[in-house]
């Protein structure tokens, strides 16, 4: 007699049903994300690295991560074949060969050339998030947790700050806009323009002056970092709270003062933490297209941001700063809602995503690289 | 926090200061054999101590001076306030935001240790602490032991070289980790990394030692070493030591303090407590009758 047989089969299938149920969930899930990222790689990749396409070519087409956005011409030549150019390009093309047969000529804007503008914009706008994020987030946290007398106040502000992760990007946009890009708020600049300066300080041989920042990388920034806050400071808290007592302890013991302690006993064993939760936020804000739309954000630029900027030492960075950008959200958005899809804009709106889920799923990566490093070697 | 200005009596501690005239301590029933003022490093005069703004005290009114220069144990069963003493002594408690030392004073070298132009960052320089469970940073060797001169602003290499190098020694460590100053402190063993704790602790030459069960998360011959260098440092240091284990207090200490629920009950002589003491309650405890 097996004294461990089942007392219940009615029990054992629902059980069974149930898990089953549970697991045909997950692989929906699943199969949905691979789905959508096959998808995305099929018709991107070929783009991006022309030898997987059916016509064949290079491995990587440079052009597309080195060039600027333009206008795409698409006509149909002397064979009948269709054909595309970025405006540039034609142009050349034209001059070169006056007699070229050009029929059905059409242009597409921002669907030609490469995305350099809105990778180096994006890279520049997560830079300056994550800086403020950072600097901002750990002050918070490393007040909330190491100095501030846990009580019902701290308990609000805790609560406030959660539910600032709730609030939708568009309001973040809407919020950064007013105070970042109208309200009059300092920046180093050269030349004063009066109409937009409240007031300007003769400084270092130029002016501080107080004006909204416009449309900006700094605007930008401000409300992208201001967005992942919740986020950051929630992370830091995790990682200062992870901290053992006895670290604290041994410090303070040793007659180290609150703060020689947090920064030689704590910090520089949270810093792991903070900095992967920190880089995955940063990744998840870094694609919202909402906040920058209204703050930083251009659909067209001539020039990289650093070729464009005016001026000596902080002069220099305050005009980069305060000069828009393209961004890689918003730019696909431009080509994807703006631009009706044809064989010839195709390669824009699919390279330009293929290539954004690639630097957001690098930064991911990055973040779980971070993580399982430092955890390999702070080991307590 | 209080800052200290140079006139500070923290400041003086390095040099005993001639305690003031004030009200003895009383010399109660419980207290046969009392340590006479002069010879009292920490004098412990009716202390209460409250961790929830005074509503419910965790100590009860406790007197009792602790000799300089010698070992000190505490023992009690589980709960009665042996760490929570020990805490009070170096000003731990500070850090839980509704503790109060709700009666009494403490007075180490004649200073009340809580008064107002005290600052708990001198006291503690004075005042070291040893844990329970071996808390080295996850830095090297070097750097634990160099931790608290760092702190004080020390940064000459051949000082910092001399003091880990004799911290070590006094802490009977050196011979054993001089080859491996540089790696992690986390790479000993738990006996050897409670000794660097203590190594730590004395780098930064406080007067007293204050140990909370230093000897619970370790093995027998672990806590030998240490009951060995406990014997060595109480020659430099007065001794403070929090003990469950009663041959423990028997083989390293001098006199023994032991508690109750929050209470002092009986404080003296080691041998006399664990060979003739005086309350009921005290024989029950240490002969392992307590009920
Ligand atoms: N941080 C704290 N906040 C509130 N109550 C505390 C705190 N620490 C200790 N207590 C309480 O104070 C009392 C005395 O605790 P304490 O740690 O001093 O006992 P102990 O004698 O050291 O016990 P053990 O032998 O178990 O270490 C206990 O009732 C405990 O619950
Ligand atoms: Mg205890």
């Amino acid at each position: 007699m097996n004294p461990f047989k089942s007392s219940s089969s009615a029990q054992k299938t629902k059980d069974g049903l149930l898990s089953g149920f549970f697991a045909l969930l997950t692989y929906l899930i699943l199969g949905c994300t691979l789905f959508i990222f096959f998808d995305i790689a099929k018709k991107g990749l070929p783009v991006l690295m022309p030898v997987f396409s059916e016509k064949g070519g290079e491995v990587v087409d440079l052009d597309f991560l080195t060039r600027m956005p333009e206008t795409l011409v698409d006509y149909t030549d002397e064979n009948g074949e269709k054909q595309s150019l970025a405006s540039s390009d034609f142009i050349e093309y034209t001059k070169a060969n006056p007699d070229a047969v050009i029929e059905n000529k059409k242009t597409n804007a921002y669907s030609g050339g490469g995305i350099a503008g809105p990778l180096v914009g994006t890279a520049l706008l997560v830079i300056v998030c994550m800086v403020v994020a950072l600097i901002v987030g750990v002050a918070a946290a490393v007040y909330l947790n190491e100095y501030a007398k846990q009580g019902r106040f701290v308990g609000m502000i805790r609560l406030a700050i959660m539910n600032l992760a709730g609030v939708p990007s568009i309001v973040f946009g809407l919020f950064g806009f007013a105070f970042f890009c109208l309200f009059p708020l300092p920046i180093f600049t050269m030349i004063v323009n009066e109409e937009k300066s409240l007031a300007a300080i003769p400084m270092f041989g130029g002016y501080l002056s107080f004006q909204g920042w416009g449309n900006s990388l700094l605007a930008g920034g401000l409300t992208l970092a201001v967005m992942v806050l919740p986020v950051i400071i929630a992370a830091c808290e995790e990682s200062l709270k992870a901290i053992p007592k006895g670290f604290r302890e041994a410090s303070l013991a040793l007659g180290a003062t609150k703060w020689q302690c947090i920064r030689t006993a704590v910090l520089p064993y949270a810093t792991p933490g903070i900095l992967t939760a920190s880089v995955l936020g940063v990744t998840r804000v870094a694609g919202e297209t909402a906040p920058i739309m209204f703050t930083a954000a251009v659909a067209l630029k001539g020039k990289l941001p650093w070729q464009e900027a005016d001026g000596k030492g902080i002069f220099w960075v305050s005009d980069l700063l305060t000069d828009s950008v393209q961004a890689m959200p918003y730019h696909i958005y431009t080509v994807a809602a703006r631009i009706p899809r044809t064989d010839a804009t195709a390669a824009m709106q699919d390279g330009s995503v293929f290539v954004f889920l690639l630097m957001v799923m690098t930064f991911a990566s990055v973040s779980i690289y971070l993580r399982i490093h430092f955890r390999k070697k702070l080991k307590w | 926090m209080v800052t200290t200005s140079p006139s500070d009596p923290m400041t003086e501690l390095a040099t005993p200061v001639e305690s003031p005239a004030k009200a003895s301590p009383s010399t109660k029933a419980n207290n046969p054999n009392p340590i006479a003022e002069q010879d009292a490093m920490i004098e412990i005069d009716d202390v209460s101590f409250s961790y929830d703004m005074g509503k419910t005290n965790v100590l009860k009114n406790i007197s009792f001076n602790i000799p300089a220069g010698k070992v000190t144990a505490l023992i009690g069963p589980s709960g009665c306030g042996k760490s929570t003493l020990l805490r009070c002594l170096n000003r731990m408690n500070d850090l839980v935001d509704t503790s109060k030392v709700t009666t009494g004073q403490i007075r180490i070298m004649g200073q009340d240790i809580n008064a107002h132009d005290v600052d708990p960052i001198e006291l503690r320089k004075q005042v070291g602490m040893v844990f329970q469970k071996y808390n080295p940073f996850p830095k090297s060797i070097y750097e634990n032991v160099a931790y608290g001169l760092r702190i004080q602003g020390i940064k000459n290499k051949a000082r910092l070289d001399e003091a880990v190098e004799k911290s070590l020694q006094r802490a009977a460590l050196w011979n054993e980790v001089k080859d491996r100053l540089n790696s992690s402190a986390l790479g000993l063993s738990g006996g050897q990394q409670q000794r660097l704790c203590i190594a730590r602790t004395i780098a930064v030459n406080p007067r007293i030692v204050l140990m909370d069960e230093p000897c619970s998360a370790l093995d027998p011959i672990a806590t030998a070493r240490i009951e060995e260098l406990i014997a060595e440092l109480q020659e430099e240091f007065t001794i403070v030591i929090v003990t469950h284990n009663m041959q423990q207090a028997t083989r390293v200490s001098d006199r023994t303090a032991f508690f109750y629920l929050g209470e002092l009950i009986e404080y003296d002589d080691t041998t006399t407590i664990f060979g003739n003491p005086s309350v009921t309650q005290t024989e029950d405890y240490v002969s392992g009758r307590f009920g």
